[in-house]
């Protein structure tokens, strides 16, 4: 993340990268970088709007919290990340760009000399050209095809093919020959077709690996990357912070409500409610007392704990899930993509046609030299320069069109794999419903109070305080001014209003179950707001939706069968509660042995494995970071409607990559018959070359409006 | 005939400027933030920083 960069005068700075997922506006570019660089030690801060990132140029002496205040201060939450222009991925797409501006500038030079030759030049003009163009060709096709001729020796090196063999064994043939033609005079020379392939090749391999850049970046910036560690007791009662990877068993560590624990432990001091639906999906939040095992990754719902670590690291449950993930994604790596699959019938079918027409000039009694022309001619018009396009271009305008209704795609191959989908499969806890406590009883408190109440719940991080605070801010409620407000830990929120003490906190003992919280004004009776976690909005209408798509839907959960039914019920599909980890990949896995393609949505850690064991998988941007990483596609939002939007898009998506499958054959069929009988020269091969990939690139420009 | 010996150059050598140009702007980040240099242009400079 840190990285010493540049030195100003004589002090070396470091260079940190943040994301702010909530900037939204050019106001809040202004105020992150003009409230930053009045802010000490940091020297420049420059935003990255797209990727919604601050890169920070500050002395060394500023510490990650001192950063992180410094945001907080200017008004945005923000969370320290790696720096992605680093990584593999980003300078993969910089090559290829690379790649693609030289071959787009020869490909246009190549061109303007062979307008020339084809108007009439002849004799030693045309000579002299074909040489330049040679020139401008040759060292284009040795920097630009290296990116295919790389891949196509690793696929024929394991006795396989791909699209890149015939791309590769096309435009070297092609080119051999035409460095032929002009070093002998002769009169066609392919030059501009086998850089203009290139080219557009080239275009589409950018665009494929643009897209997984910015959903890649679209998810880093989701990630909350929040260092996972704990408050540790020391023997004489001093507290320190201490790292997750430092913990060590037998450490006591104090945990604050509202915070995860790092680490599997024993309850020493206290009792409190734990949310443990990360981990196994349960919704209600079961108490542990002085004695009881806990897990890490679970929230601490109420009051302060001592607790004494048994496990950290990867002993613990979370990293058994880990491990199960891992062996549950290797069906998926299996998936071969619709291009290459289309290769496999593809690159034997045109190589035996462009043989076949060697031979048959041959028999005919054309010399060899003609008869490896016409051959070639064959390769370059059925170079699948439109296939090549036609699945890269329709899979980036789709995933472009669902990034605006809020769903980020990881790759081309997920897409392809969504549409494919027959069978789906919901978690509960956090997918199907929103998975945090929502106040239920609202009405419980007076319009005059409202206001009371909001200041209260703004004054603590508590997750039911954060329930508190959304339903009111949803209704245009604004804070009431209270003053001496402090937070009690165990108890809650006390303050003063119009000279009366109010409050918000912890019912007495023994008055319900549940989650619950009590609100007093001055001596009145306390309200005691009741909280539960709600369905998502749209959840029903989606799965009707995706029902009616030809997909069954049914729950899979770990939650108890009574809440469970509850939402299966209010949904109208089956439901199978209770389920491990381990249990939900094996159902998966038997759904997929039975030949169904399963779609798993879900988010928790609990849900990993089975999200890697899906077909295809998708996790709501509320997910833990496992649910994230692990699923193909995120959705943004508190709305379960862009899971059918998705397959929707998908499903039209296929489709027209299908028609420009079927655009690219068409046009074979009229033009590999002009090459056969040798009537296709460089001319017709430019035109009919250029011409089909607009014509496939102008068909996937429909999907703009695919996400519905 | 003789045009040419000066005009190929000279084509050749704009086309080569733009290929250089191009290859400069995305060197040094032109390219970074495409949705971030649209919206810039609306940051008002006479505003009070935050």
């Amino acid at each position: 993340m840190n990285a010493v960069t540049a030195e100003t005068g004589s002090r070396p700075l470091v260079h940190s990268l943040y994301s702010v997922p909530s900037m939204n506006c050019a106001n809040c570019i202004a105020k992150l970088e003009r409230g930053l660089a009045n802010t000490p030690g940091i020297v420049s801060a420059r935003v990255n709007f797209g990727a919604r990132r601050v890169a920070i140029d500050h002395f060394p002496e500023l510490t990650v919290p001192d950063l992180q205040a410094a945001i907080v201060r200017v008004g945005f939450a923000a969370q320290p990340i790696r720096d992605p222009a680093s990584t593999e991925s980003h300078s993969a797409t910089r090559n290829l760009v690379k790649a693609t501006g030289v071959a787009g500038f020869a490909a246009m030079n190549i061109m303007l000399l062979s307008v020339s030759v084809w108007s009439g030049a002849v004799g030693a003009t045309r000579d002299l050209f074909h040489l330049i163009s040679a020139l401008i060709a040759i060292p284009t096709v040795a920097y630009s095809g290296r990116i295919f001729f790389t891949s196509a020796w690793a696929a024929l090196r394991r006795g396989r093919t791909n699209m890149d063999v015939p791309i590769s064994i096309g435009v070297l043939l092609v080119c051999a020959l035409s460095l032929f033609e002009a070093l002998t005079g002769g009169p066609h020379a392919y030059f501009d077709g086998a850089v203009m392939l290139l080219f557009f090749l080239l275009v589409g391999r950018t665009l494929d690996s643009a897209m997984r850049d910015r959903a890649r970046d679209g998810v880093a910036a989701l990630l909350k990357h929040s260092p996972p560690g704990a408050l540790v007791l020391g023997e004489n009662g001093e507290s320190r912070w201490c790292d997750a990877d430092a913990l060590t068993p037998g450490m006591r560590m104090v945990v604050a409500a509202g915070e995860r624990l790092a680490g599997d432990g024993v309850v020493e001091q206290g009792e409190s409610n734990f949310d443990l639906s990360l981990l196994t999906g349960e919704s209600d939040p079961q108490r542990r007392h002085v004695g009881d095992r806990v897990e890490a990754g679970t929230l601490n719902l109420d009051a302060p704990l001592t607790i004494r670590i048994t496990a950290t690291g990867a002993d613990t449950t979370l990293a058994d899930i880990a491990r199960l993930m891992e062996q549950a994604a290797q069906s998926r790596s299996r998936y071969v993509r619709i291009a290459d699959r289309a290769a496999r019938y593809y690159a034997p079918a045109v190589h035996t046609l462009a043989l076949l027409s060697f031979v048959g000039w041959m028999l005919a009694g054309a010399g060899w030299h003609q008869a490896l022309l016409i051959a070639a001619a064959v390769l370059i018009i059925t170079c699948p320069c439109a296939l090549g396009l036609a699945v890269p271009a329709a899979q980036i305008v789709a995933a472009g069109a669902l990034m605006r209704k809020g769903v980020l795609i990881k790759d081309g191959s997920a897409l392809e794999r969504l549409a494919e989908v027959d069978r789906a499969c919901f978690d509960k806890t956090g997918t199907l419903t929103l998975g945090r406590p929502e106040l239920l009883n609202l009405n419980a408190v007076s319009s005059r109070d409202k206001p009371v109440l909001l200041a209260l719940a703004q004054a603590s991080r508590h997750p039911l305080s954060d329930g508190v605070r959304r339903s009111l801010e949803m209704r245009q409620v604004v804070a009431a001014p209270i003053e001496q407000v402090r937070e009690e830990p165990g108890f809650g929120v006390r303050a003063v209003w119009h000279g009366m003490p109010v409050s918000l906190g912890r019912p007495n003992a023994g008055e319900l179950p549940g989650l619950a919280a009590a609100f007093v004004i001055g001596n009145r009776l306390p309200i005691i707001l009741r909280f539960g976690d709600r369905l998502r909005p749209g959840a029903r209408g989606t799965v009707a939706r995706i029902t009616a798509m030809g997909i069954d839907c049914s729950i899979v959960s770990g939650d108890s069968a009574a809440s469970v039914a509850k939402v299966a019920r209010g949904i109208g599909i089956q439901a199978q509660p209770e389920l491990r980890p381990q249990e939900k990949v094996d159902l998966i896995q038997k759904l997929t042995a039975s030949g169904a393609k399963v779609l798993m949505v879900g988010d928790g850690l609990n849900d990993g494995p089975a999200l890697a064991a899906g077909h295809v998988s998708m996790a709501p941007a509320s997910a833990s970071d496992v649910g994230q990483n692990a699923a193909d596609a995120v959705f943004m939002g508190d709305s379960l409607a862009p899971v059918a939007i998705a397959v929707a898009a998908a499903r039209r998506t296929m489709r027209i990559v299908r028609q420009n499958f079927a655009l690219a054959i068409g046009y074979n069929a009229i033009a590999v018959p002009l090459a056969l009988l040798g009537m296709v020269t460089p001319l017709i091969a430019a035109l009919a070359m250029s011409g089909s990939s607009v014509i496939v690139v102008g068909n996937a420009l429909r999907l703009r409006s695919a996400a519905r | 005939m003789t045009g040419l010996i000066l005009l190929i150059p000279l084509a050749l050598a704009l086309g080569l400027s733009g290929l250089v140009a191009f290859l400069w702007a995305m060197k040094s980040g032109q390219f970074d933030d495409l949705d971030g240099a649209a919206i810039r242009i609306l940051i008002d400079d006479d505003a009070p920083d935050a």
